[in-house]
């Protein structure tokens, strides 16, 4: 499951190179929470804002929603550099097949090539992505693929460190045919409620709606976001 | 974590929850061996430590068993003492001092849930390392941190004793159907000023959601 994997690799309690400072002896992590969701018509997703070295924020502003097509885009979570490198490389091997067929290409495909990249080299990268989009032959489609190289589709997926604790209330809040204003909202609270949980997950909640239309994008900014504590 | 437990543990996930009038703590009724084998399908973690004050276990069942029974002793003798029924926060207490003082042996966590004429319903936290934390509600084990945010988003101040049980009763739903460790029935049991209740209610007859 993509949850267990927002630690480091690098767990040094007390490190002996007092040359580097802390924050830049572990590598950057994308320690986050991503979600997706079908609707009839088209995908929504989210995700935080935060890539974390160690216990510094590096950014606490990032795109976590990277596009990989016109209609398709993936969620990355896990290790920074793994997921930026393994998404620009399906990009360029999607918009060249697409060049190839002359058509959109479908989700499945893309879907595919990040599986097939993750699975070759399931011991080098740690990365867990979802990728979800809008295609002419199914329309919305959520496709995981988390650490390790599986694929599976889903109607509704959530990843990264922060997703854990937010299983419950996809489950019980989650109702198949939602309009895309429900899906949005769905997610505006999912992220909100992990990243008040989760260390690794914050900033501001990014959201896209994709449909045949094109692309909506969405900023929910830290104090807009819905607040659930009694405090 | 609960799954480097040695011997049996109760992965698990276990509740308490304030309510108008109450206060009703759960649990799951699974206890396993490493996570692979499950020792017991029907093992009941909610310990009655006196009249209106119940524990629930989380960690090494072993340790849990022996705490709650040192505690059981120390608070009926409290009771006797003080000629009167034990506060909530009293017999939170001693589980406190005695997983603070074995910190470095014992691996075990409690909740302590219940009510006494001073301050009504109560919750109590006692964590791994001895900490005591007054809270309106809290989930524990395992299990719980998939319903963190369900818990979060749901939880109201001042429910009613149906809307507890049903907010109860689907928070361990949900754990137990992501955490592989937590399973079984819900047990759950309502502490008031008029007395106790136990429901149990089997897997089967558990809430389900939309994907089972």
């Amino acid at each position: 499951m993509a949850a267990y994997m927002s630690a480091s690799r690098l767990e040094h309690a007390f490190s002996t190179n007092d040359f580097v400072p802390e924050w830049a002896q572990e590598e950057v992590s994308t320690g986050t929470t991503i979600m997706a969701v079908e609707f009839n018509g088209g995908v929504v997703i989210g995700a935080d804002s935060r890539t974390t070295t160690g216990a510094y924020i590096a950014n606490r502003v990032t795109d976590k929603l990277t596009p990989i097509h016109d209609h398709i885009f993936c969620c990355r979570s896990g290790s920074a550099a793994d997921t930026q490198a393994v998404a620009d490389a399906v990009t360029y091997q999607l918009g060249f097949h697409s060049i190839e067929l002359d058509e959109p290409p479908l989700v499945e495909t893309a879907a595919n090539l990040f599986k097939q990249m993750c699975y070759r080299y399931r011991e080098e990268l740690m990365a867990g992505i979802i990728v979800a989009g809008w295609d002419k032959r199914k329309g919305g489609q959520v496709y995981t693929v988390p650490m390790g190289g599986m694929i599976v589709r889903q109607p509704v997926s959530v990843g990264g460190s922060g997703s854990s604790y937010i299983y419950g209330f996809m489950d019980s809040n989650y109702k198949p045919g939602m309009t895309k204003e429900e899906c949005l909202h769905f997610c505006t609270q999912a992220l909100a409620l992990a990243m008040e949980r989760d260390g690794s997950s914050g900033g501001v909640a990014r959201l896209a709606a994709i449909t045949e239309e094109g692309l909506e994008r969405r900023v929910v900014l830290g104090n807009q976001l819905p607040k659930f504590s009694n405090a | 974590m609960d799954s480097q437990i040695k011997g049996v543990s109760t992965g698990t996930t276990i509740l308490a929850v304030t309510f108008n009038g109450g206060v009703i703590i759960g649990s799951d009724s699974r206890a396993s061996i490493g996570g692979y084998y499950v020792s017991s399908k029907t093992i009941n973690k909610l310990i009655q430590v006196h009249d209106r004050i119940f524990c629930c276990i989380a960690g090494s069942l072993a340790d849990a068993q022996v705490v709650t029974k040192a505690a059981k002793f120390q608070i009926s003798f409290h009771s006797i003492q003080m000629e009167s029924p034990p506060l909530v926060k009293a017999a939170a207490s001693v589980l406190k001092e005695l997983c603070y003082n074995n910190k470095e042996e014992l691996q075990a966590g409690f909740i302590t849930a219940g009510w006494d004429r001073k301050k009504g319903p109560q919750v109590y936290t006692v964590a791994l390392g001895g900490m005591l934390l007054s809270q309106p509600f809290t989930i524990g084990g395992s299990g719980s941190t998939y319903i963190y945010g369900y818990a979060d988003a749901k939880y109201k101040p001042d429910m009613s004793k149906e809307e507890c049980l049903q907010f109860a009763t689907n928070a361990l739903a949900l754990a137990m159907g992501r955490d592989n460790v937590s399973g079984g029935v819900a047990h759950l049991v309502v502490i008031t000023e008029e007395g106790v209740e136990h429901v149990v209610i089997p897997g089967d007859k558990l809430p389900k959601f939309h994907d089972e």
